[in-house]
């Protein structure tokens, strides 16, 4: 590998500062990043494809003067879950293998318009179903960490770009953890914003009322700078806040958490829990208490609801969500021998084109939407969703934010849980409730396990007070050194490829 | 209907406990399985149908959890946000050309979509 890969190792901001004072050029950042993609992906397969050309052309656009801002020149992995026109786009489902989307999500639009480079459209669980990219149509994704595990899902591609250093900043989307979880066992930081903070026109749709888009990165403030970049209101979302977007690089760079009020889940600790994750979020609670903050024990009863009404709430609005693809109009299209009927190659398109986990999403939301199962199901799941709201309607006003860890365990092995469709879904129990409600919440690390894997701190924050998670995570950053937590994987890929 | 075991002494972790059948659950056979499969137009195989009938059981089980919570006046929430329509001016904008909106379809014809027959020969 060339000189430039050093490149790889600087962090967004710094990357930005040196391509606006013209210290290095947008186009050779970009191809550093590129050269890094063709030395390592095929080991991290974080990538599904790469836009060798739009990216080229992007950082020209950038050196030419055309575009300028706080990251302008700096390269981005795009989880393929959102839209880009004329790029392959396949939601890391086989039934739109090859589709080129006619138009561009409203966050590619913002993103290009801040000069920010996408590399390409990363790996992912089939429509965002899963937590470890093993339910990808394209296979899984590995962990830098580790290549035996998994990097996380459904956002596992985004993260393990971040974390391997094949990208400074990534996109990603989540549901019922999808950020978050990958953020927490690849040692990088992960924000699910607000619900209708970022828009989603152009994110391709699972669960409606609770996916939401947001930012990867190494560093807090580099998230925060990617948030402000891609939140605001979008007249196409019907969803979106319109709100000023909450001041989340100024708390980013501030970090000040003396006097906040934070709250540590009751419900989320115990048995169940790694050892290893709960020293380090123990010792982290310690750390904020050091910093001044005033910690308190807060209980949310109906958390331990939350998994059981999210696999009851997600399924039943990816059932309805899902039926767009009908091998009518783009995608694939299966058995039609000019004999068979309209409704014949719908099934037979979906048998081929869709993988194990959406089929048993798809079953199970059609069968809680079932006359006769509806209200025994899917309406008291949304009653157990008002429940949770309601707990974190009452703990907000004792604390600022609520914590826990992102994840009971670290990193698992590829292969480990993918037959065991409940064991898999147990890696979501912590970042689940945050969906449910419609709140923030970010994955910061908080250092390693005894296994010598990543743990990742949950921040949970009230409904656009997004800035009070870069905050706590700022401050925590610092306090115990985690960004350089990364030292260790890039230390190991530059001597195998330099 | 079937009624799952509580076990007497739980050792379970938290998190296991969360998974934990506990509610009265219906038992989904294959043959619903294969009702719910037509319904959702996606094709299985007997094998495949067996697989999901045993899974979707466990799962039917776990996420059954949400009937222990007392929640008879407890009204639904469906969405985040409260929602209000959204309204704008009826203002002509550029959109897709028909060659574009055609550009992904499995078949196109003149300036159409090409689908299967959607009507029995008759």
């Amino acid at each position: 590998m060339s000189g430039d890969s050093e490149l790889c190792r600087l962090e967004a901001s710094e990357l930005a500062k040196r391509i606006a004072d013209r210290d290095v050029s947008a186009v050779e950042v970009a191809q550093a990043h590129l050269d890094r993609i063709a030395a390592l992906d095929t080991a991290y397969h974080a990538f599904l494809h790469v836009d060798v050309d739009g990216a080229l052309a992007q950082a020209k656009r950038v050196d030419a003067g055309e575009v300028e801002g706080p990251l302008a020149g700096v390269p981005l992995a795009l989880k393929d879950v959102i839209v880009t026109r004329g790029v392959p786009t396949t939601a890391g489902s086989r039934i739109l293998e090859g589709w080129l989307p006619p138009y561009d999500a409203t966050i590619v639009e913002r993103m290009r318009d801040a000069g920010i480079v996408v590399l390409g459209k990363t790996n992912m669980d089939e429509f965002a179903m899963g937590s470890s990219t093993e339910h990808s149509g394209y296979g899984a994704a590995h962990n830098p960490w580790d290549l035996d595990r998994t990097p996380g899902g459904s956002g596992g591609g985004s993260a393990a770009a971040v974390a391997g250093f094949l990208a400074p900043l990534g996109i990603g989307t989540d549901t019922g953890g999808s950020i978050r979880q990958p953020a927490a066992v690849t040692g990088t930081v992960g924000i699910k914003p607000t619900y209708g903070g970022v828009s989603r026109y152009g994110l391709i749709a699972f669960s409606s009322s609770l996916d939401q888009a947001g930012p990867c990165a190494r560093t807090v403030l580099d998230a925060a700078l990617l948030h402000e970049v891609i939140a605001g209101h979008d007249s196409r979302d019907s969803t979106s806040i319109d709100a000023p977007v909450p001041p989340v690089v100024d708390a980013a760079r501030d970090g000040d958490v003396s006097g906040m009020r934070i709250g540590v889940v009751k419900e989320f600790a115990g048995d169940g829990y790694q050892s290893g994750v709960t020293a380090r979020f123990d010792e982290a609670v310690a750390t904020l208490a050091g910093l001044g903050a005033e910690v308190i024990e807060v209980s949310c009863p109906h958390f331990d609801y939350a998994l059981a009404a999210y696999y009851l709430i997600a399924p039943s609005e990816a059932s309805s969500n899902l039926a767009r693809y009908d091998a009518m109009r783009y995608g694939l299209r299966v058995g039609d021998d000019g004999e068979a009927s309209a409704e014949a190659v719908m099934a037979a398109t979906r048998e081929a084109g869709f993988g194990a986990e959406v089929k048993r999403r798809i079953i199970l939301g059609t069968y809680a939407l079932s006359a006769g199962y509806y209200d025994a199901y899917y309406g008291q799941a949304q009653k157990v969703r008002t429940l949770i709201k309601r707990d974190f309607e009452s703990a907000f006003e004792q604390v600022d934010v609520l914590v826990s860890p992102t994840t009971p365990t670290t990193a698992f092995k590829l292969g480990e849980r993918v037959d065991d469709p409940l064991s898999m879904y147990l890696a979501d129990l912590c970042t689940i409730p945050s969906n449910l409600y419609g709140g923030p919440a970010m994955s910061v690390p908080c250092g390693l396990s005894d296994d010598g894997l990543p743990v990742g701190f949950q921040v949970m924050a009230p409904v656009l007070a997004d800035d009070r998670l870069y905050r706590v995570g700022a401050a925590l950053e610092q306090a115990l050194g985690t960004a350089a937590l990364l030292d260790e994987v890039w230390r190991r890929d530059h001597a195998a490829t330099s | 209907m079937k009624r799952s075991q509580q076990c007497g002494h739980d050792t379970s972790s938290r998190a296991e406990r969360t998974l934990a059948t506990l509610a009265v659950v219906a038992a989904i056979s294959r043959a619903d399985v294969a009702h719910l499969a037509s319904l959702a137009r996606i094709s299985m195989t007997d094998a495949e149908l067996d697989v999901m009938a045993g899974q979707l059981d466990v799962i039917l089980g776990a996420v059954g959890r949400v009937q222990e919570v007392a929640a008879a006046d407890i009204p639904p929430t469906s969405h985040p946000l409260p929602l209000t329509n959204v309204f704008r001016d009826d203002v002509p904008a550029p959109s897709l050309a028909p060659d574009e909106a055609l550009a992904a379809a499995p078949i196109a014809e003149g300036q159409r979509f090409r689908v299967p027959r959607i009507l029995d020969e008759e």
